[in-house]
């Protein structure tokens, strides 16, 4: 019995849509591009004329010394709420009750309130306990609206850094507790020598991501009459009224965050390196 | 104590329905926003994912600026943005008006462009935890891309995207809080104003950051329904 009674003949291959065809994605993406590259050009217009205008040469410096404002913010709120987190984070994964339900307590509350909503509550609500406050002594600290978003950031940030953290040495493994046990090793001396490097490697990532949301949330300063970059724009707005004000810091914050974010990039593919394959 | 319940009761002695409304206004931007900024966000999504590059370059150049910019910045350049562009174009057209765009409706565009671009690596993510072989499924069964998208892709796509999707509407939520200094009447709003007539703003702001907290507790309850409703095909097997 014969199955096949007839030879299929080869087909020619199907012919894929060329590239150069106009689809409707294709359509789309170039009208948005198109419209973007109009964007940008306009922009860079409208800023290019402006770069010697009386607007400039009156606000650049102020934008100047607003940068370094934020700057300053950022990286000490960093560097205290680095300090802060790592007890936190302890305290967080303890198996003792007592510990680790204030550290939860604490990271809930700075990571579901808005940091406005923190910062309004430290340093207008130092005001209903004045008296107590300057009785032992720490009024001129809350009194100052430096010091107070100082002290929100950095509280705000010790929250989210000491969850990152928690997460990194959860995430080494438990092998690692035990070979240093293995060695003899105190436990200090295994979480800080073993432990925390590993964690610290795992944590690069997530740290990076703090850094710049904590970079982008502290324009919340400017709320709170400091003039950090967010604020000098706010006062060159309101004494100039003109939009380009707003542009500026636009480009300013877009070029610092994006060139943190790249060279963060870099900084973790370097440290990492003898990790990948 | 007496006091802080008077401070806090509803009627004329207390600024318990002025903050009540505060809420109302929070609650109701956020869930403005999400359903555009989930709709953006997807669209974004597939911008990223097709094979166009012009398009890809689009939806990338929209991410970049969105996740670069601060949200409170995003805020003031659409609040006057769009206030200086139309009643530029008026002055154009020959009128002389002064312009104010509704604080709601700026507060929407704002948080809806920075949550759509979260949304869109979100949902990014999510697409790269569907096999290959769905699509194909879905086309040899004859439907088209759009069918092949809406029936098989999406269904899974909401149950991956799901955990980080209810991350960024906490962060919306909060983020709410910025439209208190374009002068929406929103809770930070209502409790500065309780705050300052009273002269009491540790109640008030601590009363308001409490609330932000139920509300949180509140959205993780119903994420974590949804996330159960969105798991209930697995839960049988």
């Amino acid at each position: 019995m014969k199955v096949a009674d007839h030879f299929i003949e080869p087909r020619p291959a199907v012919i894929t849509a060329a590239r150069h065809q106009w689809t409707g994605a294709r359509i789309t993406g170039n009208v948005l591009m198109a419209l973007w590259i109009i964007a940008g050009a306009s922009l860079l217009y409208y800023l290019g004329q402006n770069v010697f205008s009386p607007f400039t040469a009156k606000y650049w410096p102020k934008y100047v010394s607003g940068f370094q404002t934020t700057i300053t913010v950022v990286v000490i709120s960093i560097l205290i709420g680095a300090a802060v987190s790592l007890p936190i984070a302890m305290a967080r994964a303890s198996k003792y009750k007592i510990f680790s339900a204030p550290a939860y307590a604490y990271v809930y509350f700075f990571r579901g309130t808005p940091l406005l909503a923190q910062t309004f509550l430290i340093y207008y609500g130092s005001g209903t306990f004045r008296d107590a406050l300057s009785d032992i002594g720490v009024w001129w600290f809350f009194r100052d609206a430096w010091y107070c978003i100082v002290f929100a950031f950095s509280l705000n940030t010790s929250a989210y850094q000491a969850e990152i953290l928690r997460g990194a040495i959860q995430n080494v493994p438990k092998g690692q507790w035990e070979g240093g046990q293995a060695l003899g090793l105190s436990k200090p001396v295994i979480f800080l020598k073993i432990i925390l490097p590993q964690a610290l490697m795992v944590a690069l990532r997530p740290y990076g991501n703090e850094i710049i949301l904590m970079l982008k949330s502290s324009a919340i300063a400017s709320i709170v009459t400091i003039y950090d970059l967010m604020g000098e724009t706010r006062r060159a707005y309101s004494r100039s009224f003109d939009f380009q004000a707003y542009l500026w810091a636009a480009v300013f914050y877009l070029i610092v965050v994006e060139g943190l974010r790249r060279l963060w990039d870099r900084f973790e593919h370097r440290l990492t390196r003898h990790l990948t394959r | 104590m007496n006091d802080a319940l008077t401070l806090l009761s509803f009627g004329d002695a207390g600024w318990g329905d002025e903050i009540a409304h505060g809420v109302f206004i929070t609650v109701t931007l956020a869930l403005a926003t999400l359903p555009f900024g989930l709709l953006l966000g997807l669209l974004i999504a597939l911008a990223k994912r097709s094979s166009e590059p012009s398009l890809q370059m689009a939806a990338n150049l929209f991410t970049t600026l969105f996740r670069g910019l601060p949200e409170l910045l995003v805020l003031f350049l659409v609040y006057y943005g769009i206030q200086t562009g139309v009643s530029q174009l008026f002055k154009l057209l020959g009128y002389d008006a002064y312009i104010e765009i509704n604080a709601f409706i700026s507060g929407i565009i704002a948080l809806c462009m920075v949550f759509s671009s979260y949304a869109s690596e979100a949902f990014l993510s999510a697409f790269q935890g569907i096999p290959k072989g769905q699509y194909e499924g879905g086309y040899a069964l004859g439907l088209s891309r759009f069918q092949t998208l809406r029936l098989i892709i999406l269904p899974q796509l909401v149950r991956l995207a799901l955990p980080a999707l209810g991350n960024l509407w906490l962060i919306l939520l909060k983020d709410t809080s910025l439209v208190s200094v374009i002068g929406l009447a929103d809770l930070v709003r209502q409790s500065g104003i309780a705050a300052r007539v009273t002269k009491d703003p540790f109640l008030f702001f601590g009363v308001a950051c409490l609330i932000y907290l139920l509300l949180a507790m509140i959205s993780s309850i119903g994420i974590s329904r949804i996330e159960n409703w969105s798991k209930r095909g697995e839960q049988a097997r």
